[in-house]
């Protein structure tokens, strides 16, 4: 087992007397993909929202590979290395795709406002640097996204482009954790299937750690080496994809419980 | 969806360190302002008022003196929480600051201007029939502000419902800028004064020593606050904007006319801004063109300061604010050492607005905005 | 574009035309609208004659050879004044709107028939009745005073211009009883000639509209044109002037005959105004252009220019450079040729352009709506006061410093040290009013800004701080900046100050250029766009604004010092919120985010309105002229927010819908279907 890159211990957050999140334990190793699955509302979001530092919560404490988050900023905690996707999809829709994709290597990137200016060599190079990576990192999704696209506005993009748009944005920011927010949702069965697949590579080839929310359980069934189910802000089972599916709590909160079972 | 609730954690950048240097640096002033005041009203020979007043002693602010200026706080902080519904409740519905309510007070100002002198001219201003005769100029500026809100509602707001939240707010400053300039072309750019107000209007209650159209202009005030309270809280058509300020799209679905219902907002803001038009006259006895620039960016601040769509807040914003203004400049900056404090009143205003929005953004009795301008 | 030119390339009907040209579609006279549009008419009318506007500027003539009646200012004179212009325009502008023409959803419902012409002519009827019903009321209202034999009217009181200039101005000098007629007839007339343009081919009607356009500017640009035909002619004739040309003006030589000066006289007329031979000469030119354009080029001219603007940014640098290149020299060269007058106006349109292009930054790319800007300009100006002034306030200390020689003269170089100084202020202002705004949400920094604006022009106003600022007074003597050899820049030499502003003006717009196509450009577009999400893509929000703030300040800035050295004097009453909101005007109308467009705006706003203070081309206008930027704000808020020249990505933001339509119409849309995308992964 390799070094744990994500802890989170006892995290809790309230808004306004409800608990969207209660002592919550994870923890992420270096190289895994979680699945995190769990009903609607039980909390998935807000969770990706306090690691990715847009909500802070009201106590426990988040460690990135041995370092607090807590009271970062979302630009601090992206430029220490996590970065996410959004449930609905959020791009820059007037930017052109290779630009989404350019804007996402501003915190790993360093030239200013005089290089900028005078048009320095240094600068002309980062350019053409953060050109050639927004290139590779949308190559990545096969020929959808370069050529005569990459100067294209993204709103003009399909739903599914979209989403690996924001995948590629997402990547673009070099994290070593991605936090991926229902990656397949509104795909069709072979569009999932695909992006099933390039989730592995995404760790085979781009060695990121990934934690994913997902309603597809095929996708989290075929990706995912350890799943974690959330309700009502609550850790209610984790393991391995067969415990959790098979586990009676997860079952019930899903479905409900079985009529028989109603006292 | 994702609900940016940023509660500062532990960590502070460059901008915060400065911010927090900037509160303590605000509140400080005011805290030693004040003490100086209560210090100087002791004794206004003392060590700090010799410092701060080129070695002279400071001056004793006397108790009619500090009365006055409450009672003047109180009487013009009314007119800003009148002003103020209306930016609270167009802010409320359709979550985008509209420039030009100042203007619509203006215009409620102006048609009083208009009406009283003619009723000047036939005697009726200053005759035993005052009170019915004014009661027809409030009327009439009611409608008449009403009307341009609900124009300015049909011409300029309407067909850019649902635009990016800052194109509104363009449009809404150059229709601020349009009605000023038109009133200046129609009615020439000098000031207009209003007709003598009856004496009795301009005596002072013995005991408690207010004028009496101080006190007029607050229990109308009082009297159209609470008339609104009745409206928005307990009819129908109130139901229906509270509905809309929520979620118009909902609101619609369950069979509510959101188009009427914002037009209603407009039209009882305007009319507020109306009634407040004909107090600002009575109480000042001259308008210009310009005259609803100033308070009604004041009004916005005390819708702030209220808390944003909250009614309530919006009336006590204002009554705070028209005090802060009265009080402020011989309170705190008088006795700082300030030359002329009273030029820098309007200074003090904004002053308030950027403190209330580095303190407590969210106003003293919070905001009730729609869902959607709450992320 | 195919390359084959068909007569339907030359004029590019829409696709939705060629489609449904032979569908059924009904061309009947909509009376509900018609009625809408004359009241509209009419009130505008009647609102526009109450301004004062129709005989405020009856004084300047635009063609000289018609008389339409009376011409209030100088009853001897005839000619259709721009007065009367202010009236006519509009039903003819209404009778074009009014037309049948709907289109639902890419589909022609009705289509254009001589219906319309029928329902122009009613809604200038209509407008023209509203007219008539002002002037008798106007006339019921007008009585003689028996003692002075003056006209004297009872609504005067409140409506100031409700007066017998008005009244003789509309009657034509004949009584209510002759608008009754009149004013219904010629409104509708005209509204129907404007519902008739769009009956024309579109070839014929660009020409015509060009025809009129090129009339009504050449005859209202008069002053300009004179001046540059007279300047150039003078050159011609005598071009030893060119050698005086740094020097001070007024010992500028005598002005000679101009070669020109015939055709002058044969255009123009002694008074003002075109000639009606000038009028055909310019309307037969102007047509015979446009018909050329149309018919002989074939397009090709428009379509290189789409071709131009259809290439990806980085491609376009050599055609940029080339066309800023001639535009510098054309620039470079005009003011020798211009008199003071039109040298000063070229100064003051540098003065907002420069202006403008800062709040551009701020506003256009990083989506900050900041109304307090007039405050850097304000700190810009008194700074360079303070630091070159002998008349600033007596309280400063020895050790600041005073560029002003003992005998009260400009020290050479001392405006550029105090420059240095204006721009350590303007961006410490900037960071000071920046820092608590601008975690604030975009409406309420708005206001708040306003504040600061404010605020900073109450301190240098108040008592308090009059001995250092002046307070009401200001601060005067202001001295000119000397730059040694190359001259002294002054209010006395317009000229001096246009190059000094052009010069950092170019710097404006290098930056802007710059910025914009580097890595803060992007970042300030992904926050202008969403800033929850750029933030969470790793870009620090605060600073990147705070960067454009400075940026924005430290622009405004040298404006504001520049404006003090030209102005010699400096007063509060400069820097209202007035300034900030003409400077958003302008950014507004020449098209957010776009250079060319903050330069186009401040030619058309500054150059021929005016600016806050400073006289424009129609210098009739000056009354009418904050009226007039308050319309158009609205307007262009509400039918082109992307500005006359349009940034490409901004008017995607504001067109959303319409240019995903576009985009479908044209196949560019991204239907999702993997078809003709090869599915296998490229190895990373």
């Amino acid at each position: 087992m390799s070094e744990r890159i994500l802890d989170i211990n006892n995290l809790s957050v309230t808004f306004g007397g409800l608990h969207a999140l209660k002592d919550l334990n994870f923890h992420v190793d270096e190289g895994e993909i979680v699945g995190v699955i769990g009903p609607n509302g039980a909390g998935k979001t807000t969770f990706f929202n306090m690691i990715s530092g847009m909500v802070t919560p009201s106590s426990g404490e988040i460690l990135f590979e041995g370092e607090s988050m807590i009271g970062l900023d979302p630009n601090q905690v992206t430029q220490r290395g996590i970065s996410r996707t959004f449930q609905n999809v959020r791009l820059f829709a007037n930017m052109t795709i290779v630009e989404n994709v350019m804007v996402a290597q501003h915190c790993r990137t360093k030239k200013g406002i005089f290089s900028s200016l005078f048009n320095t060599p240094g600068f002309r190079k980062e350019e053409a640097e953060i050109r050639a990576h927004a290139e590779k990192v949308l190559g990545f999704f096969g020929t959808r996204l370069i050529g005569y696209r990459l100067e294209q506005p993204a709103s003009v993009l399909s739903y599914a482009n979209r989403r690996r748009l924001e995948i590629a944005r997402a990547m673009a920011t070099s994290p070593r954790l991605l936090l991926l927010d229902e990656p397949v949702a509104g795909m069709n069965p072979k569009e999932s299937a695909e992006l099933t697949d390039l989730i592995g590579k995404l760790r085979s080839e781009w060695g990121f750690t990934i934690v994913m929310i997902e309603h597809d359980m095929n996708v989290v069934r075929d990706v995912s080496d350890r799943v974690v189910c959330l309700d009502h802000g609550e850790t209610l089972a984790q393991g391995s994809f067969e415990e959790v599916s098979n586990n009676p709590e997860v079952i019930e909160a899903y479905l409900g419980r079985p009529l028989e079972k109603r006292a | 969806m994702t609900a940016a609730v940023k509660v500062k954690g532990a960590r502070r950048t460059g901008v915060d360190w400065f911010l927090l240097f900037l509160r303590v640096l605000l509140i400080g002033l005011i805290a030693i302002g004040l003490l100086a005041f209560i210090a100087q009203q002791i004794d206004p020979n003392n060590w700090f008022a010799r410092l701060t007043h080129d070695g002279e002693a400071a001056s004793r602010l006397s108790w009619p003196q500090f009365r006055g200026l409450i009672v003047t706080g109180l009487s013009q902080g009314a007119m800003y929480g009148l002003i103020a519904l209306g930016y609270s409740m167009v802010y409320g519905v359709l979550g985008f600051i509209n420039f030009a309510h100042g203007e619509v007070f203006m215009v409620g100002a102006f048609t009083g201007f208009i009406m009283s002198n003619k009723f000047d001219e036939a005697g009726w201003w200053d005759g035993p029939i005052f009170i019915p005769v004014i009661l027809i100029t409030i009327l009439v500026s009611t409608l008449v502000a009403t009307a341009t809100a609900v124009i300015m509602e049909r011409v300029a707001y309407r067909p850019l419902r649902g635009s990016p939240r800052l194109i509104p707010l363009i449009t809404s400053i150059g229709v601020s800028f349009f009605i000023q300039n038109a009133v200046i072309l129609l009615f020439g750019p000098g000031a207009k004064g209003y007709p003598p107000n009856p004496d009795w209007l301009e005596e002072t209650i013995p005991v408690v020593g207010i004028e009496v159209k101080k006190l007029l202009v607050i229990v109308v005030a009082a009297i159209s606050m609470a008339g609104l309270w009745y409206f928005v809280e307990r009819t129908k058509t109130g139901k229906a904007m509270r509905a809309v300020a929520e979620d118009k799209e909902i609101a619609s679905l369950m069979g509510i006319d959101v188009n009427k219902t914002i037009v209603t907002t407009f039209a009882v803001g305007g009319a507020m801004a109306g009634i407040a038009g004909i107090l600002w006259g009575i109480l000042f006895k001259s308008v210009i063109a310009t005259t609803g620039f100033l308070p009604g960016i004041k009004a916005f601040t005390a819708a702030v300061v209220g808390g944003v769509g909250n009614l309530g807040g919006a009336m006590a914003g204002g009554v705070s604010l028209g005090s802060a203004e009265a009080l402020a400049p011989l309170m705190l900056l008088e006795p700082l050492g300030v030359e002329g404090p009273s030029q820098l009143r309007d200074a003090v205003v904004f002053t308030l607005l950027i403190l209330v929005l580095l303190v407590k953004p969210t106003g003293l009795f919070g905001e009730r905005l729609s869902s959607e301008d709450r992320a | 574009m195919s390359t084959t030119t068909t007569d339907n390339d030359v004029f590019e009907p829409s696709p939705a035309e060629s489609a449904m040209a032979a569908a059924p579609v009904q061309s009947s006279v909509d009376w509900n609208k018609v009625a809408r549009f004359g009241g509209i008419l009419a009130l505008a009318l009647v609102f526009i004659s109450l301004s004062g506007m129709p005989v405020g500027l009856d004084k300047r003539t635009i063609l000289y050879w018609i008389n339409p009646g009376v011409y209030v200012n100088n009853p001897d004179g005839v000619g259709l004044t721009l007065g009367y212009l202010s009236l006519l325009i509009w039903p003819i502008l209404l009778g074009w709107a009014v037309g049948n023409e709907v289109v639902l959803e890419g589909m022609q419902a009705t289509k254009r028939g001589f219906s319309d012409l029928l329902a122009g002519f009613g809604v200038g009827a209509l407008g023209g009745l509203g007219v008539f019903a002002l002037t008798f009321l106007m006339g019921l209202d007008r009585e003689m005073d028996p003692d002075s034999g003056a006209l004297v009217y009872g609504v005067r009181d409140p409506l100031v211009n409700w007066n017998e200039n008005l009244y003789v101005l509309l009657t034509f000098n004949r009584g209510w009883g002759f608008a009754l007629w009149v004013w219904p007839l010629l409104a509708g007339v005209l509204a129907l000639i404007g519902a008739g343009l769009r009956l024309l081919p579109d070839g014929i009607r660009k020409a015509v509209l060009a025809a009129v356009t090129a009339i009504v500017s050449v005859s209202i640009f008069q002053f300009l044109i004179d001046d540059v035909i007279e300047g150039v002619g003078e050159t011609i004739n005598d071009p030893g002037r060119l050698s005086n040309f740094f020097g001070d003006p007024d010992d500028g030589r005598p002005r000679v005959d101009s070669v020109f000066d015939g055709l002058i006289e044969f255009v123009y007329a002694q008074t003002g105004g075109l000639r009606l031979q000038g009028m055909i000469l310019i309307g037969v030119v102007a047509a015979a252009l446009s018909l050329a354009g149309s018919y002989v080029t074939r397009g090709r001219f428009k379509a290189s220019r789409k071709a131009y603007f259809d290439k990806p940014l980085a491609q376009r640098t050599m055609s940029t450079s080339v066309l800023m290149f001639v535009t510098a020299l054309a620039l470079i060269i005009l003011p020798f040729f211009t008199g003071k007058i039109a040298n000063e106006l070229f100064a003051n349109v540098g003065i907002f352009l420069l202006l403008a292009l800062g709040l551009n930054i701020v506003v256009g790319l990083a989506g900050i709506l900041d109304l307090g800007y007039v405050a850097f300009f304000a700190v810009g100006g008194y700074t360079t006061a303070v630091l070159t002034s002998a008349g600033r306030g007596d309280e400063w200390p020895s050790w600041v410093p005073l560029f002003v020689t003992d005998d009260g003269e400009a020290v050479v170089g001392g405006w550029l040290i105090a420059l240095v100084f204006v721009v350590i202020f303007a961006a410490i202002t900037g960071l000071l009013i920046g820092a608590p705004v601008i975690r604030m949400r975009g409406d309420y920094l708005a206001i708040v800004t306003l504040g600061f604006g404010e605020i900073i022009r109450l301190l240098f106003l108040s008592d308090w701080l009059s001995g250092y600022f002046g307070g009401a007074q200001g601060i005067t003597n202001i001295e000119s900046a000397d730059f040694g050899p190359l001259g002294t820049v002054s209010g006395i030499n317009p000229r001096s100050v246009f190059y000094l502003v052009l010069f950092f003006s170019a710097i404006a717009i290098y930056v802007s250029w710059r910025l914009e196509r580097s890595r803060l450009g992007r970042a300030w577009m992904a926050i202008r766009e969403d800033e929850s999400v750029a933030e969470a893509m790793g870009i620090n929000t605060v600073n990147m604004k705070l960067m454009a703030f400075v940026v924005g300040a430290v622009l405004a800035s040298f404006s504001g010092a520049i404006f003090s050295a030209k102005v010699g004097s400096i007063f509060p009453t400069s820097f209202l919120i007035l300034v900030s909101i003409i400077i958003l005007v302008v950014v507004i109308v020449g098209g957010m985010g776009n250079i060319m467009g903050v330069i186009v705006g401040s030619l058309v706003l500054i150059g021929v309105l005016g600016g806050p203070k400073q006289p424009g081309l129609l210098q009739e206008f000056s009354e009418y002229k904050l009226l007039i930027y308050g319309a158009l704000l609205i307007w262009m808020m509400l039918k082109r927010p992307e500005g006359l020249v349009p940034n490409a990505r901004r008017s995607r933001e504001l067109h959303q819908d319409e240019f995903l339509q576009d985009a479908w119409l044209k196949g560019e849309v991204d239907t999702g279907d993997d078809g003709d995308v090869a599915v296998e992964v490229a190895p990373a």
